[in-house]
């Protein structure tokens, strides 16, 4: 038996995956993360991590790390051909960025660019990249892939209640009543809040209430699973909504105290009743019922969902009336109540908080209140475009247009998470300058001018927030990679370089030694986060912002008193949609998601030990479909779409409804956003990736590409069916 | 509120507080294996042992409960002497070398497995069925932190449970399956609460092996990657 290792250091940081924040230990031996724990006695996770978390972060020596700055040599042949790189040094790189960047802004001024912010990188990173492009080159065209996600959410939020975060802290799910999961596979993409929810139900008799099209795991902890068809999310809130005013169960001292025009909404909602909605959703009317009056009933109720109702060309009214619900109920406010949209990346939270928004800055304060800018302009010594920039798909298609030029992209990957690709790419062929700082060459790398390579999590510091807005640290564990820097160092080194060329003397610049001092000037341009220093997150792990001052102890749970709007305000809603429906041609639903083994586009997770356990692009087909097809599990499938096609292998399972295919977004090879339609939610702006038509047809293996293939489906990996399993 | 002597201390305590909780209290320290603080007691090993005056047996100080009147004694000559016996018997089964908790508790108690030379040794492959971790039950000792993990404590994933009886005693899956054909979701919690080594992460056992951070980096790679189109 060999020598138990000691490990050279042991660092203490936050998880790289998704919004739940864990605080993981970092075994180091020979720069080598070997083993990660978890610390039993640190919030949120309390000693849990996931298979992303636990096994998943080896992609941070992976031999495919940048590890100098690179730029294009075969630029003439177009974007899409093979790149040809040759290597740089810093300063030849970022040069030539800023003279590109500095040609383009005094050509036609700073909305010919654009940013895209980043979810992965810190709250610092991306205030210095949204200080860099709206201080220098006067442009709000700033945002990120919040956008692809909680846009739905974000807007329906803003516009009811003012807030958009999730209202109610990880620590209080245990002590749940009664709450109802919607749109979340939260066992896959949120693995530890899961275990909490499932903790609640199984030890502390909390009733579920799942209301999915897929039977994700978390039905089977479920009091009531409302199986509705996909897309009729409005129709059953709406309904449930309906049974609790007929039945007198809302709660008329918070109605009349919080919130404003329910008179209105009582009205409009007469049509919907639970028969009705049994017509349109398939849910049985005595189970919609049930579910209204469990969730009124409760003392305490909360609402956690995902996606699936936010990524909708109606996310904004699935979301209305999940806020209506908790509204009319009174279940805000207090602990183990609230709205919880589950935020998907680590700090897909604190990149929008830290001003990666086209009409925010730090922490949701708003371009146009003329006092805010004052604010600003008076702090940097400049003159911000008061007009709100471009979004995520907006910034695509006027890169289509030429409308944009120049897209400074830092660590996302457009050409994975961008509905409809094939569009996508014929977009940013057109841009003069595309810029990618990553970790990794990803699928947008391929096709950029300049890779700029940025350190990983574990080579970094600065602040992430996680799902319920959760300040923690993000700590140096190993040495960077190659001649990789942190992704704020990048950014301000460029910004000095784009200030000399233009002239710009900024009153507060970008010569920061570390990023605490960053955040020392986050914290001074924002209210909220005045009591929040990196000393005292060191000594309490975390602060959940607000939190206004030192001698305040953060804000687990918001809107105790008040909402940030005044008065919550009820919305009425129309049943409708304006998706893609099957039809003869394309008469299956596609429906895109994540796996518990994968990461969003798969930069990190597809180079990482995670690839083994779930290597390859399966889709799961239900198995009256597959009779008909004759289709078995293994079975290559070609599932086309208007825009284009891709091919994977098929599992044949009852999770997905019948007529509907689950597609994993994570996986280039069959990319499901080539088949996605880029039609947006007017409200949020998110594309409908939930639901595209499909048609489906077997198809035969591709020759010679990954010998794996040859292994039967369910010996690969870890892949398994999950119905058959649980 | 039970009040209580410990060691002839005298301390009252809240309702459903364990023994060794209230010994924590007085600074009497009781030795334990199996125990962790944030997981499910279930008084498995016994090292935890102590002796409560009237009592026929000794008590497991990790899951009984303090009540009015009771005098205990955690460090009698008998408990000690159960202690010795058991580190001795573990030791002597199982290898102990990669348990840092336990190995200072055989020093300090002079636990020799010499005394059972000629009792059988626990003897398993060591499994190899999953990308992420390895499963050597040579050096489990049956604690149990894994089960309770992968069940309640954390994961309800149930993938993990005991499999045999008496001296054959140990960790198994459902029908001695491999992990991937269980309902294992390889969130590794068990690894993360395993006092041994018996549950270890690959790349930790293949930089024991002497393995360079590279080497380790491509043994963990099957060949036949989805990637693998533009190298080979």
């Amino acid at each position: 038996m060999s020598n138990l290792l000691s490990p050279d250091r042991v660092v203490r940081t936050t998880c790289p995956y998704c919004g739940v924040g864990c605080q993981m230990n970092l075994h180091i031996k020979d720069e080598m993360v070997y083993r990660v724990t978890a610390p039993f006695d640190a919030e949120p996770n309390r000693g849990m991590l996931c298979v992303k978390g636990r096994f998943g972060t080896d992609y941070v020596r992976h031999p495919a790390r940048v590890e100098t700055p690179l730029i294009r040599t075969n630029r003439a042949e177009g974007r899409s051909a093979p790149a040809q790189w040759r290597t740089a040094t810093w300063d030849e790189a970022l040069d030539y960025i800023a003279d590109e960047l500095v040609r383009i802004y005094r050509e036609q001024g700073g909305d010919a660019l654009a940013t895209f912010a980043s979810a992965k990188t810190t709250n610092e990173d991306n205030f210095v990249l949204q200080k860099m492009f709206r201080s220098l080159l006067h442009t709000n065209n700033i945002d990120h892939c919040a956008r692809l996600c909680h846009a739905g959410s974000v807007t329906g939020l803003s516009l009811s209640i003012g807030s958009t975060a999730m209202s109610n802290s990880i620590a209080e799910m245990e002590h749940l009543e009664c709450f109802i999961v919607t749109g979340s596979n939260t066992s896959e993409t949120h693995p530890v809040i899961a275990n909490f929810l499932k903790r609640a139900v199984r030890k502390n008799g909390a009733k579920l209430i799942v209301i999915d099209p897929r039977k994700v795991e978390m039905t089977d902890f479920a009091h009531l699973w409302l199986r509705q068809k996909p897309g009729t999310d409005v129709a059953v809130f709406q309904a449930m909504a309906h049974v609790i005013v007929k039945e007198g169960l809302y709660k008329p001292e918070f109605i009349a105290e919080r919130t404003e025009n329910f008179e209105n909404y009582i009205e409009s909602l007469e049509e919907f009743t639970p028969e009705w909605a049994e017509s349109i959703s398939g849910v049985p009317a005595e189970d919609i019922r049930s579910a209204a009056r469990t969730y009124a009933k409760a003392g305490r109720a909360a609402i956690y969902w995902g996606m699936g109702i936010s990524q909708s060309t109606h996310g904004t009214d699935n979301t209305l009336s999940l806020v209506n619900l908790a509204m009319m109920c009174g279940h805000l406010g207090k602990p183990g109540t609230g709205l919880n949209p589950l935020r998907g990346q680590n700090n897909v939270q604190g990149c929008s908080d830290s001003g990666g928004l086209p009409a925010f800055l730090t922490a949701y304060q708003q371009l146009k209140e003329p006092a805010i800018k004052a604010k600003f302009d008076h702090y940097w010594g400049t003159d911000i475009n008061p007009v709100p920039g471009l979004t995520v798909t907006e910034i695509v298609g006027n890169a289509g247009l030429g409308n944009v030029r120049g897209l400074f992209v830092m660590g996302e990957n457009p050409m994975m998470s961008e509905p409809n690709q094939t569009h996508a790419r014929h977009a940013l062929e057109k841009l003069e300058l595309l810029v990618c700082q990553d970790i990794f060459i990803n699928e947008t790398g391929e096709m950029a001018d300049v890779i700029l390579p940025a350190t990983s999590f574990a080579e970094k510091e600065g602040t992430f927030t996680n799902s319920d807005r959760r300040v923690q640290l993000c700590r140096t564990a190993v040495a960077p990679v190659g001649e990789s820097r942190p992704d704020w160092e990048i950014v301000c080194d460029l910004a000095q370089r784009v200030q000399t060329r233009l002239g710009i003397q900024l009153t507060h610049g970008f010569d920061y030694a570390h990023p605490s001092e960053i955040w020392e000037e986050m914290r001074a341009l924002t209210p909220e986060w005045q009591g929040i220093t990196y000393e005292r997150i060191e000594r309490e792990g975390g602060v959940h912002w607000p939190c206004p001052a030192e001698s305040h102890p953060g804000t687990p749970y918001l809107f105790a008193d008040t909402f940030p709007r005044g008065r919550g305000k009820f919305f009425e809603i129309q049943y409708g949609t304006e998706s893609e429906q099957p039809n003869v041609t394309y008469p299956f639903r596609m429906t895109t998601g994540r796996v518990l083994y994968h990461w969003h586009g798969s930069t990190m997770s597809g180079n990482s030990a995670l690839e083994e356990a779930f290597p390859e692009a399966i889709c799961e087909l239900h198995p009256d479909d597959a009779i008909r097809l004759d289709v078995k599990t293994g079975d290559w499938l070609r599932i086309s779409s208007k825009r284009g096609s891709i091919e994977m292998r098929a599992m044949v399972t009852e999770r997905s409804p019948q007529g509907t295919v689950f597609v994993p977004f994570h996986f280039v090879e069959a990319a499901a956003n080539l088949l996605t339609l880029d039609k947006n939610d007017a409200r949020a702006k998110i594309p409908d990736y939930k639901n595209t038509a499909v048609r489906i047809e077997k198809c035969a293996p591709p020759q010679g590409w990954d010998a794996g293939y040859a292994l039967p489906l369910l010996e690969r990996g870890a892949i398994k069916d999950p119905v058959q399993v649980h | 509120m039970p009040t209580l002597t410990i060691d002839g201390k005298s301390i009252t305590v809240p309702e459903g507080t364990t023994l060794l909780q209230a010994a924590a209290m007085v600074d009497s320290e009781i030795p334990v294996v199996c125990y962790h603080p944030h997981l499910t007691a279930n008084g498995l090993c016994r090292v935890c042992s102590v002796e409560v005056d009237g009592w026929r047996v000794q008590a497991a100080a990790c899951v009984t409960t303090c009540a009015e009147g009771m005098n205990v004694n955690t460090q009698s000559t008998g408990v000690r002497l159960a202690r010795q016996t058991i580190l001795a018997m573990l030791a002597s089964t199982v290898d102990l070398s990669q348990s840092p908790e336990i190995l200072p508790l055989l020093a300090e108690y002079k636990a020799d497995p010499t005394v059972f030379a000629d009792g059988k040794r626990r003897e398993n492959p060591i499994y190899d069925d999953n990308p992420f971790y390895l499963r050597d039950y040579n050096q489990c000792i049956n604690c149990w932190r894994c089960v309770q993990v992968c069940a309640e404590d954390a994961q309800f994933a149930f993938a993990l449970n005991f499999d045999g009886r008496g001296f054959e005693t140990r960790i198994g899956t459902f029908a001695g399956n491999g992990m991937t054909d269980t309902t294992c979701v390889f969130c590794g919690q068990c690894v993360g609460a395993c006092p041994t080594g018996a549950l270890k992460p690959k790349r930790q056992a293949l930089l024991e092996e002497g393995y360079n951070p590279d080497e380790v980096y491509f043994a963990t790679r099957a060949k036949n990657k989805r990637n693998s189109k533009n190298t080979d």
